[in-house]
């Protein structure tokens, strides 16, 4: 199984460590763009932590995810300097464009819409990132524009 | 003939990737490749001018470093050939000169020290960012890098911690501990391993120095981590970072890797017989890990929960061992403090506030950016001179400092110096440095319902008095910000919000009621409005007001028929005056932006209503 192939040469890097087990998470995360349940099972047996401890961890930290993403991860930030400077605009039009909520994924699997809590940008804020894209100074009608053009549909 | 190279800098951190620095560095390797010009391109960091990205500086051998603000590619083909060609300078994009030994060059140009978003500044600790390549070392080591980590080297641990407490220098990043008195406690530690922890967690949203120092300047953090290693005798540190900030990551990696190298870091520093390691950990989003009870509990691998303390860190830290944690602000302050020694540090600031501090300054000001002042400077000079003033020519509100912990000052606090003591008493804290003004168009119970959303989401849920409590306190401020706020509302809101903060478990729980307190306090007239008028005097809050057209100003441009996601406005066209529907509006306030014509104007719901009804 590719998951297990994967995730075992993961595990194997940190050399079974139960106590690098976010670090092995992060990774498999990272591979995978989610954290699947075979890699789960896999790494709980092969490092000897319980399964619970690592729901525990997967569910406490919001960037782990349990079931696939888009392909193309859209983030709204709602940050303060981009809340005052009308944030929740863009967030609507977004939502309004791809036809899903903060949080969900399009049928298609295109599209992941995420709102988020500051990126660092607050300077240009209001501000909005596509994968490692990142755009300042965004309204709605640019909002829309973005996600349209910008050939994130290959 | 000077031999020198022509030479073209561009801000290449976050916030001028967001403002579109790939293409302009694209246009100007385009642009040098045509012309097959010897000209070196340097990738810089940020220099703080956020509103002015993306910026460029152009460099003539032995002339001044000009830097050219807002450019767009189509710009650059233009100071490729006037400045770079010919010599002269493209004034309208020109920010300013940086004269090189105080020589300048242009006549007509401004220099840097004498811009209004300058002038206040102390720029010490942020003073290489933007002006250096980042991921180059021989860089930052040009401009005096690593030789405080050599000084010290030659010192006795206790003899750099007194000169650290001899700066005074206060933890930047929110409880403003003194760093050498907890230097101190962790270096008399007993043990044989101590552990070193950076916190660039940097949580706070609307702030990021932080990121700004690690993008631009990631040596000057590196340095004084290792300082600080060696002052409490730690041979591994740890930077522990947020993960929404790669780029920061990725020059970490870089800087860290160079330092190696360079024989900074790893076994036998610089000779000393002196070993030290940093690693650098991610986050996985949660924002109490900027706590630094749950911050080691994330670095252990395990859900990032705080514990009460005692024991301290310093006691009783990661693994079971002392450790000692820093911000990345206060460690950047270390090299500094080691070169020109602590009693000189501190002739900057204030009684007991020294040296200065970085402030993001965003939100409705002119200049957004980040900036370094010294302590002590007002609220005043910081929005109004540095910061320019409110944009759009609207009027002052508010400014939100210290972010979920802090508070919102308004009219009556402009006055206030920046210190921590002041900013304490005025009901907001110093923070990490988030400072965001808000005008007459922010509601401030909107931005307590806000903030408390926020708490409520990154609760931990450990405690029940912050994981309850917060919903609870959010509940309250939703239904008023709807308009089904009760006369009673404000006495329970005050009621919980001090029981929150006297019975939480950590500093999120006991922080977390500042932002409704120091609303409450100097803006409990708009609360009142929500609650007994059933009004939103911002006219922010949705539930509360109304869009309409004034026919008369209409001009039939059916502009805002177009921008309607909620095909909420008929006419418009053909001479017929748009008009909105008001079952169908979901008060999103884009006709109101779009109209060139003033003719969409918002007034409060209930107002509409009676309107309404005395026209029937
Ligand atoms: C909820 C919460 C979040 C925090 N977030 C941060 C943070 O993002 N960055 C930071 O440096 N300190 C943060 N702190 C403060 C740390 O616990 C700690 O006091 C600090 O890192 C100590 O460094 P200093 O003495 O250099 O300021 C936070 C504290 C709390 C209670
Ligand atoms: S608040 Fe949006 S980038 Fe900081």
């Amino acid at each position: 199984m590719d998951y297990i192939k994967k995730t075992k040469r993961i595990v194997d890097k940190y050399n079974n460590d139960k106590e690098a087990v976010l670090d092995i998470l992060q990774d498999v995360q990272e591979e995978f763009g989610y954290v699947p349940k075979e890699s789960v099972a896999y790494i709980a047996s092969a490092c000897s932590v319980n399964l619970s401890r690592l729901f525990g961890i997967l569910t406490f930290y919001s960037q782990f995810y349990l079931s696939p993403r888009g392909k193309n991860i859209l983030k709204v930030c709602c940050g303060t300097a981009c809340h005052v400077k009308g944030a929740e605009r863009n967030l609507a039009k977004a939502e309004e464009v791809l036809n899903i909520k903060d949080g969900q994924t399009s049928a298609d699997r295109m599209y992941t819409l995420e709102k988020i809590a500051c990126m660092g940008a607050c300077g240009l804020a209001p501000v909005v990132t596509i994968n490692k894209d990142v755009y300042g100074h965004v309204t709605p009608e640019r909002i829309d524009k973005i996600i349209k053009n910008k050939g994130y549909r290959e | 003939m000077n031999k020198e190279k022509i030479k073209v800098f561009i801000g290449m951190a976050t916030c001028g990737r967001a403002a579109g620095a790939q293409a302009v560095l694209d246009a100007a390797k385009y642009e040098i490749a045509q012309k097959q010009l010897a000209i070196e391109i340097i990738e810089t960091g940020c220099i703080g001018m956020c509103s002015k990205e993306v910026l460029l500086d152009v460099v003539l051998p032995g002339k001044s470093r000009v830097t050219y603000g807002n450019v767009t590619p189509q710009d650059v083909p233009v100071i490729f050939s006037e400045h770079i060609e010919k010599g002269l300078p493209v004034k309208k994009l020109i920010v300013g000169q940086l004269p090189v030994d105080s020589k300048i060059n242009y006549e007509q140009i401004a220099c840097y020290g004498s811009l209004p978003f300058m002038a206040k500044q102390k720029r010490q600790i942020i003073k290489r960012c933007g002006e250096i390549n980042p991921e180059k070392i021989d860089d930052y080591l040009a401009f005096a890098g690593y030789k405080a980590l050599s000084k010290v080297l030659k010192m006795s641990p206790e003899a750099i911690i007194k000169e650290i407490e001899d700066s005074q220098l206060r933890g930047r990043g929110g409880g403003g501990f003194l760093t050498g008195l907890k230097w101190s406690i962790c270096a008399s530690a007993q043990s044989e391993i101590k552990y070193m922890i950076c916190n660039a967690d940097e949580g706070d949203p609307g702030a990021f120095m932080d990121r700004s120092l690690l993008e631009s300047d990631p040596h000057s953090v590196i340095e004084g981590i290792i300082i600080g290693c060696f002052a409490i005798g730690a041979a591994e540190g740890y930077i522990y970072i947020r993960s929404e900030y790669p780029l920061a990551v990725e020059r970490l990696k870089i800087a860290i890797k160079q330092a190696e190298e360079r024989g900074f870091l790893g076994k036998n520093i610089l000779g000393s017989g002196f070993n030290c390691n940093l690693k650098i950990k991610k986050g996985s989003g949660a924002f109490v890990c900027g706590e630094e009870t749950a911050l080691m509990a994330s670095i252990e691998g395990r859900r990032g929960m705080p514990r009460p303390r005692p024991p301290f860190p310093a006691e009783v830290g990661l693994w079971g061992k002392p450790t000692n944690i820093n911000n990345v602000e206060t460690f950047a302050n270390v090299p500094l403090i080691i070169l020109e020694g602590g009693k000189t540090y501190a002739q900057t600031g204030t009684l007991k506030s020294k040296g200065t501090k970085i402030f993001a300054l965003t939100g409705k000001v002119n200049n957004t950016g980040m900036i370094e002042v010294p302590m002590g400077i007002t609220i005043r000079e910081i929005v109004f001179d540095i910061g320019q003033g409110i944009a759009d020519n609207k009027k002052f509100k508010a400014v939100q400092i210290g972010g979920p912990s802090g508070g919102c000052l308004g009219h009556t606090n402009l006055d206030t110096p920046i210190d921590y003591d002041s900013l304490t008493q005025a009901g907001a804290i110093m923070g990490s440095g988030g400072c965001v003004v808000m005008d007459e168009d922010t509601c401030m119970v909107d931005i307590a319902r806000y903030f408390m959303d926020f708490i409520q989401n990154e609760s931990c849920g450990k405690c029940v008095p912050c994981r309850i409590g917060s919903k609870r306190m959010l509940e309250i401020l939703t239904r008023i910000c709807q308009g089904d706020g009760r006369e009673k509302d404000l006495v329970l809101l005050e009621e919980l919000a001090n029981n929150v903060k006297a019975l939480s478990l950590c500093g999120l729980g006991k922080t977390s009621a500042n932002p409704i307190l120091s609303t409450l306090r100097y803006f409990k007239d708009e609360y009142i409005a929500h609650i007994k008028e059933k009004r939103c005097p911002a006219k922010a809050c949705k539930k509360l007001i109304q869009y309409r057209v004034v026919a008369l100003n209409c001009k039939t441009c059916s502009l805002c028929v177009k921008v309607c996601s909620s095909n909420a406005i008929e006419g418009g066209a053909k001479g017929v005056a748009a008009f909105i529907l008001d079952g169908k509006c979901v008060s999103c306030g884009a006709c109101f932006e779009k109209c060139p014509h003033n003719a969409i104007v918002v007034t409060d719901a209930n107002d509409f209503l009676r309107d309404k009804e005395t026209q029937l």
